[in-house]
């Protein structure tokens, strides 16, 4: 089974988009387990429309609250709001004093030095994430709560299911899967270093603009960093002739296969409103060239992860 | 000598689990008896990070003087090696198996950590 | 004044929204790149290779060995396992430490005190812009060193250094000069570190199920934050007309619309900025930046910043 994790560095190249792409092409031949990781702003349940059989909740580390029937201060005497690093905690005459809960960082320090013990720390609830069936195959999937804090673990507990299930199937017996793909996030930050550590192969689909370029850089060097193979695909290529070559060149440069490149095409987002894959769309309406593309970007892939 | 086996059940023919830091249960075995506790692990589950670090420690604690497991991140490592306790590869299937495996001196002991932190 | 441009979705057009908001208003203004994990604002700013840089840094735990007892209180104070105590010695792991200074207070025999550790960089410059006045724009970057998880120790540091500037641009009060924020994807820490002491925050987005999708969120978490928003919709015409109806529904101010156009997308990819490659858009966005300004104002009604 090879795990393969779709990134981006710059965000809004089109990464799940390609990753459903991808998806499309591969269950051809192969059975193939998916995951997204992209746990912050998931999109990738409206093209792959799940039916979720699992929810679980998530908690992670803690948040501080404080009772307001123990505490002791007035807005004078703020042992908690001095000592608390994260700028989380303030006071008003109407409210008392607050502690602002996306700001914590549930570090616990004002709760071990409240002088009325007044602070509890409970569990933090960050979201859920769901185990769903799809009509390419399983998905695990997530949903982040609003402002919660995003520090990879979310991402690794959908990572890790949906890694069991690729290994052992949906009910623990089943056979292996050939593949797991998983729609990663952009940036180079906690969520992205949890999506890709240990992986087989990562694909990081750029744009051709100094910005994808730059921003493509640093994130395959943080693959890098992490001993995890890159391989890039150029998408939306031909809005800039020039920067796709100087891409390809970088590449080149430093050993980095470029799996392919696609065109721009008004198919790709008319695709996504119908909530269909590239290909998919493309077998109903036209538009071959762009499905040709991520078809041979598959086909690249495989042989390279073989 | 006790060790540390990385478990994902109870008894000595649970499965060896190949991840150190996020493994369920650790079974602590007396390599003269055969006779071994189970230490659970499940709470770590729970850590946002760090779970390598966490894991060396109730290792550490049981008091093993030695670890088998799959594979070991930087973080577990260096506190393992801090607290003196040896560290051997296995990718046996069960307990076990990897028990026998290392009476036999077949298993390899490494001096690094063998795998880059998930930094989760 | 401080006005964020965040989103749900990466990619929509936040950097270009930024830029030209900086470029189109008249007032001398301090333009912040907080996207520190993929910063990309300077590529459209011209030369701004004399850039003076600093060293951003956060305090970490260093261990006094003839003070420490190996207790162990620090280790089990630490809710993010970066102090640990093993046997008779404390190990710290600095890229999981998040600078609470717990550790520090919790040790009985003083054994630990703080010393900096590096995290990132900031950079910053002054360029002269706007049509032949002298009108300064001061640009301050900020970058997460590859490898490094965490972003908001950056982002903060960012907006540290942009009010100590902001500060040389104005003689009377520095909250009386404009402040642009640039601020990553997502919704989840990042972006609320950036978001959470403006004044008003522009939301960019795209007419497309990914744009709404992603949209959504970020209105749910800049209302869960108590900030007044409106929303700009970007490659306005490229998809279809959810957004607006969403926008609609939710009485959601529609601040722009800025239709796909071959001249910007050529432009962006070389690094020029939209008002350069499609001027008429300036008086749009000096039209723009007085409407948040405005936003800022009516739902304020007395609340104070610091």
């Amino acid at each position: 089974m090879k795990e393969i994790v779709v990134i981006s560095g710059k965000g809004g190249t089109g990464k799940t988009s390609l990753t459903a792409a991808l998806a499309s092409a591969a269950v051809k031949k192969y059975r193939v387990v998916f995951a997204d990781c992209d746990v912050d702003a998931s999109d990738l349940h409206l093209l792959f429309n799940p039916d979720v059989k699992e929810t679980h909740d998530f908690y992670s580390s803690h948040v501080a609250r404080i009772d307001q029937k123990k505490c002791i201060s007035y807005g004078t005497g703020t042992v908690c709001k001095d000592l608390c690093r994260f700028e989380a905690i303030s006071y008003s005459d109407a409210a008392g004093m607050v502690i602002d809960e996306t700001s914590c960082e549930g570090c616990g320090v004002c709760v071990r030095f409240c002088p009325a013990h007044g602070i509890e720390f409970p569990d933090r609830y960050c979201g859920q994430w769901f185990v769903s069936d799809t009509r390419f195959g399983p998905l695990v999937h997530a949903a982040l709560d609003i402002g919660a804090e995003n520090s990879g673990k979310l991402v690794t507990t959908v990572r890790t299911a949906a890694k069991h299930m690729a290994q052992n199937g949906p009910d623990g017996s089943g056979p292996e899967a050939d593949y797991l793909i998983v729609d990663g996030s952009p940036g180079t930050g906690c969520p992205v270093i949890a999506s890709i550590t240990g992986c087989d192969a990562v694909v990081v689909v750029t744009e051709p603009t100094l910005s994808g370029l730059h921003d493509l850089e640093r994130v395959a060097s943080l693959a890098r960093h992490f001993s995890v193979p890159v391989h890039v695909c150029v998408n939306k290529f031909d809005i800039n002739a020039e920067q796709t070559r100087s891409i390809i060149e970088w590449c080149s440069r430093n050993s980095i296969p470029v799996l392919g490149t696609i065109p721009w095409d008004r198919s790709v987002t008319a695709a996504q409103i119908q909530g269909l894959s590239i290909q998919e769309y493309a077998q109903k309406h036209g538009a071959a060239s762009v499905a040709d593309a991520v078809n041979t970007i598959w086909e690249n892939l495989c042989q390279l992860t073989q | 000598m006790k060790i540390a086996f990385s478990a994902s059940g109870d008894t000595l023919d649970a499965q060896l689990d190949a991840r150190f830091g996020r493994a369920a249960k650790f079974l602590i075995v007396d390599s003269d008896t055969n006779e071994y506790g189970v230490v659970d692990n499940t709470q770590n589950l729970n850590a946002a990070q760090g779970a390598g670090i966490q894991s060396a420690q109730h290792v550490v604690s049981a008091g093993a003087g030695a670890l088998v497991s799959g594979h070991t991140g930087p973080k577990a490592f260096k506190v393992l090696s801090a607290a003196g306790v040896e560290i051997y590869l296995s990718s046996a299937a069960t307990v076990r198996d990897a028990l026998e495996a290392w009476k036999k001196g077949e298993l390899q002991k490494i001096d690094n950590a063998d795998v880059e932190g998930h930094w989760i | 004044m401080k006005i964020a441009v965040a989103s749900g979705k990466g990619g929509t057009g936040k950097t270009t929204v930024s830029v030209s908001l900086a470029l189109s208003v008249s007032d001398p203004l301090v333009l912040l790149d907080c996207d520190v994990e993929e910063p990309n604002s300077s590529i459209f700013l011209g030369d701004t290779t004399g850039r003076q840089t600093e060293t951003v840094t956060v305090p970490v735990p260093v261990l006094d060995e003839s003070k420490c007892t190996a207790c162990g209180e620090c280790g089990r104070f630490c809710e993010f396992n970066a102090i640990v105590c093993v046997g008779t010695s404390v190990m710290v792991f600095p890229e999981l430490c998040h600078s609470c200074g717990g550790c520090i207070r919790v040790c009985p025999h003083g054994a630990l005190h703080e010393e900096e550790s590096p995290v990132g960089e900031l950079s910053f410059c002054t360029i002269s812009a706007g049509t032949g006045s002298n009108r300064a724009l001061i640009l301050v970057e900020g970058v997460l060193t590859i490898g490094k998880a965490m972003s908001p120790p950056v982002i903060r540091a960012v907006k540290r250094k942009g009010a100590a500037l902001a500060g040389t641009l104005s003689s009377e009060n520095a909250r009386d000069v404009l402040t642009i924020m640039d601020s990553p994807p997502g919704t989840s820490c990042p972006m609320t570190t950036t978001v959470s002491d403006a004044d008003v925050v522009i939301l960019v987005t795209e007419p497309t199920p990914f744009g709404l999708h992603d949209l959504d969120l970020a209105v749910q978490t800049v209302r869960k934050m108590k900030l007044p928003f409106g929303v700009v919709i970007n490659r306005s015409d490229s998809g279809d007309d959810r957004v607006r109806e969403y926008c609609k529904k939710e009485s959601i101010p529609l601040l722009l619309e800025i239709p796909e156009d071959r001249r910007i997308a050529e432009g962006y990819s070389s690094g020029i900025p939209l008002v350069q490659a499609a001027p008429e858009y300036r008086e749009q966005f000096a039209r723009l930046a007085r409407d948040a300004a405005y936003l800022a104002g009516v739902v304020n009604d007395g609340r104070k910043h610091a």
